[in-house]
């Protein structure tokens, strides 16, 4: 069994919430019969108090082993660098502290989250006075609370399970990854994201891709059409597999209607546009599908904005469709 | 007199300390500590207002939706929005799955564990509730956590996924919903109530719910399969009936066009809400100022060497006075009789504050299938309209702890002043200016503590099923 510590500290404990709703097993049995066993989660175990204390001091000083250390929420080094903005209940020393010590003896680190890897929605505010930074970044910038030569007693740096919220296939399927056969270096991705799920798109089986084809789109909140024009959708540049995965059954952003705003990336949390608002020079949406050059991009969607049928034009307007596809007779000829 | 300095305080949600003053072994005074600090009201200012709809839901990951209906009520606000029906509908449905989810996420893994300790061994319900109950290794995870997922997929019809969803907006919701997703909605609330009946009540909600007094629900629990009969039998074991008595002034802000709005005191009389009565105080708080301020000119300054403060948690007040909210508040207002009992007899107690909860899942999950049948596919769900440059609003709205509101001020297009009261606010609030305890610390008074003492305090404690992260967003 591969024994897994759990903590949270500046976050709003979505990552836990998303996890739980795990499926089709329940989630508990799921990871217990697949060799993870939860020594400690702030909202699961039994242990309080100084029961809880001790057990954590035991792991903290390597006296009691453990593998697998998650972290849920920034790392709040405020104010002034005292680390007071989130200290342990009960004891009184930083968070910041914790993790950096249960940090030196774990096997892998995993970071739970976009404000784990990266800071996210925490260090949003005008110039950071939470001091808030991930696990082993800070925004984009490599360093963080532990630094950028850190490496896990595994030899792997900070495994940045990015998303805000993360989706629990994502957890689960790398607590799996990791209990089956174990990650190396070459299964993450630049920003040290699992690449089983990081080296997707959003873009790749969104619901909406007729409308995309012909830059048919929406113009307000709940319309059928592409998203990407107007409403601020990053889809297109958006690392996750959210439309091939599916969130709570069927369900993902764009197919709930509204922009993905690249949750899994660092500074996803202040775009320097309104979310849902598409920033453009000259008519041109500024951040254009990744792979894709600008002057292909241009002449591509002038022409399929030429050619657009008029049942796409008409349903990209509609929050239903108002004009059903044509029946066509399918057999060779 | 000794302290005692309580924490970590886990299975709530988010982080909590307690520091009490014991005499004689009981708790003589009780202070309770947020230690930590998010600040999102001042991540919002400075935004266009319209990004409040992606930035408010990742204050709290277990009352995400809450927090965005607040704050598209707030915006709908400055501007005279009227959501389309089937918006209003999709809205019941989405905040309702989300306040049920929590109630049952909050009985079944942070409340009964507790029941397990080994300090109740000598009682003859502890072998069955423990090996049922257990954190993490009990039964009854592997059955609540498949049916709270399959009822959770009512977020991916309506609102994308949960939690954080933007799809809430003033106007109504962006997912216009099919007559053929209308009848997948239908029987993934019928899958949920067939869990709720047998499983968790092992009776039909209807019966649930109508249970209208304390023998009613007592002989009801008698002998009958289920997990809330199981809890009421080891809690009137327990005396829990009598234990947890907080404020007894009870606030709501009303949801779901069914539970009223008011404010109800001792002797089940309320009055009509008056938001103009609210106030925050900062006395005992790592904030700026000690004055009781109206929330719409509030502001959250950090002070982390403040005198006297003991928490990053301010303090709340209707007409001044402390009040406590949640689903016990929401259902003594709308009248319920069995729960209006319980208080006329001992007052708020850890057993009232559980079933009014139960009495909210047996409830309102068949108003949710009525919302579902009345919405009109190929209707709109979505209002269209502008937020102005200059404007102010208020939305006013219950999450599953309780009374949750945002206060909104938008200046030259931007938000100017964005200020939160979350329900932990209020019954988590620290001493104000005149010394009064919040809800908790009230509570917490005459409770066994110290070496050997029955872990009463960890009951009390959760039956308010804190959410620390909004308290202190």
């Amino acid at each position: 069994m591969l024994r897994l510590v759990w903590l949270q500290s500046g976050g709003c404990g979505g990552c836990t919430q998303s996890l739980l709703c795990s499926e089709p097993r329940a989630l508990l049995a799921e990871l217990r019969d697949a060799g993870i066993d939860i020594v400690w989660h702030p909202a699961l175990s039994a242990a309080s108090d100084r029961e809880a204390l001790t057990l954590l001091e035991d792991l903290a000083e390597g006296r009691t082993g453990f593998d697998i250390l998650c972290v849920e929420g920034a790392m709040l080094r405020g104010p002034n660098g005292t680390g007071r903005f989130h200290l342990m209940a009960g004891d009184g020393r930083p968070l910041t502290d914790w993790v950096g010590r249960l940090a030196r003896h774990a096997r892998w680190v995993f970071a739970i989250g976009s404000c784990t890897a990266f800071g996210g929605f925490s260090a949003a505010s005008p110039e950071n006075p939470l001091e808030a930074c991930g696990l082993q970044y800070e925004g984009d910038a490599p360093g963080g609370l532990l630094g950028k030569a850190f490496t896990s007693r595994a030899g792997l740096p900070v495994i940045n399970i990015a998303g805000c919220p993360t989706h629990p296939g994502w957890v689960v399927d790398s607590l799996e990854k990791l209990a089956l056969e174990g990650f190396t270096a070459d299964d993450l991705d630049a920003l040290q994201r699992p690449r089983f799920y990081a080296e997707h798109l959003v873009h790749h089986g969104c619901p909406r891709n007729e409308f995309y084809e012909f830059k048919a789109s929406a113009t307000k909140p709940s319309d059928l059409g592409c998203l990407m024009e107007n409403m601020g959708c990053k889809g297109t540049q958006a690392h996750a597999d959210c439309n091939t995965r599916t969130w709570n059954g069927s369900g993902s952003c764009v197919r709930g209607g509204f922009p993905c705003i690249s949750c899994t990336s660092p500074d996803f949390e202040a775009p320097g546009h309104p979310f849902a608002e598409t920033p453009k020079l000259a008519g041109i949406p500024i951040g254009l599908p990744t792979d894709m050059p600008k002057a292909w991009f241009v002449a591509l969607a002038a022409l399929s904005k030429s050619a657009t049928p008029r049942r796409v034009r008409d349903n990209a307007v509609a929050d239903h469709p108002v004009v059903a596809p044509a029946i066509k007779r399918t057999e060779q000829k | 007199m000794s302290r005692l300095v309580l924490g970590p305080f886990n299975r709530v949600e988010g982080d909590l300390e307690l520091q009490l003053d014991v005499e004689g072994g009981q708790v003589s005074a009780a202070r309770v500590n947020s230690p930590l600090f998010r600040g999102f009201e001042q991540i919002l200012v400075g935004r266009a207002p319209l990004d409040a709809l992606a930035i408010v839901p990742r204050i709290c990951g277990i009352c995400s939706v809450a927090q965005s209906a607040a704050a598209a009520l707030a915006l709908a606000d400055t501007a005279g929005i009227v959501p389309a029906p089937n918006g209003r509908l999709a809205r019941h449905l989405i905040q309702a799955t989300e306040n049920l989810a929590d109630h049952l996420t909050h009985f079944y893994l942070f409340f009964m564990p507790d029941f397990a300790r080994s300090d109740y061994a000598h009682h003859a319900w502890h072998g069955a509730v423990s090996e049922r109950f257990a954190a993490l290794n009990g039964t009854a995870s592997g059955d609540m956590l498949p049916a709270r997922a399959g009822f959770l997929r009512l977020m991916g019809f309506l609102a994308g996924r949960w939690p954080h969803t933007l799809a809430l907006q003033p106007g109504g919701t962006t997912r216009a919903i099919s007559s053929a997703e209308r009848i997948r909605v239908l029987a993934q609330i019928r899958d949920f109530r067939a869990f709720l009946e047998k499983t968790l009540f092992g009776d039909a909600l209807e019966a649930v719910a109508a249970l209208g007094s304390i023998d009613a629900l007592q002989a009801w629990a008698e002998a009958r399969q289920g997990d809330f009969p199981a809890f009421l039998r080891a809690a009137r074991t327990l005396r829990l009936e009598q234990t947890g008595r907080a404020c007894d002034r009870f606030l709501s802000f009303g949801a779901y066009d069914l539970l009223p709005p008011g404010l109800l005191s001792a002797g089940m009389t309320s009055e009509p809400l008056d938001i103009g009565r609210i106030s925050e105080d900062h006395r005992h708080a790592w904030l700026y100022g000690s004055d009781a301020v109206a929330p719409a000119n509030g502001h959250t300054r950090v002070a982390a060497d403040k005198a006297d403060a003991y928490t990053w948690c301010k303090a709340p007040r209707y007409a001044g006075q402390v009040a406590e909210t949640g689903a016990l508040a929401r259902q003594l207002l709308a009248g319920h009789p069995l729960l209006q009992a319980f208080v006329a007899s001992h007052g708020g107690s850890v057993t009232a504050r559980i079933s009014a909860r139960m009495i909210e899942l047996a409830s309102l999950v068949p108003a949710m299938e009525s919302w579902a049948r009345q919405l009109t596919p190929g209707e709109a769900f979505c209002t269209q309209g502008e937020i102005p440059d200059e404007a102010d609003g208020v939305g006013l709205t219950e999450a599953a702890r309780g009374s949750l509101g945002h206060w909104l001020s938008v200046r030259h297009g931007r938000i100017a002043r964005y200020q939160i009261i979350a329900p932990t606010t209020w019954n988590f609030s620290p001493r104000d200016a005149a010394g009064q305890p919040g809800p908790l610390e009230q509570a917490l008074v005459g409770l066994p503590a110290g070496e050997g003492a029955p872990p009463l305090i960890q009951h009390v404690v959760r039956s308010f099923d804190p959410c620390m992260v909004c308290t202190v967003h």
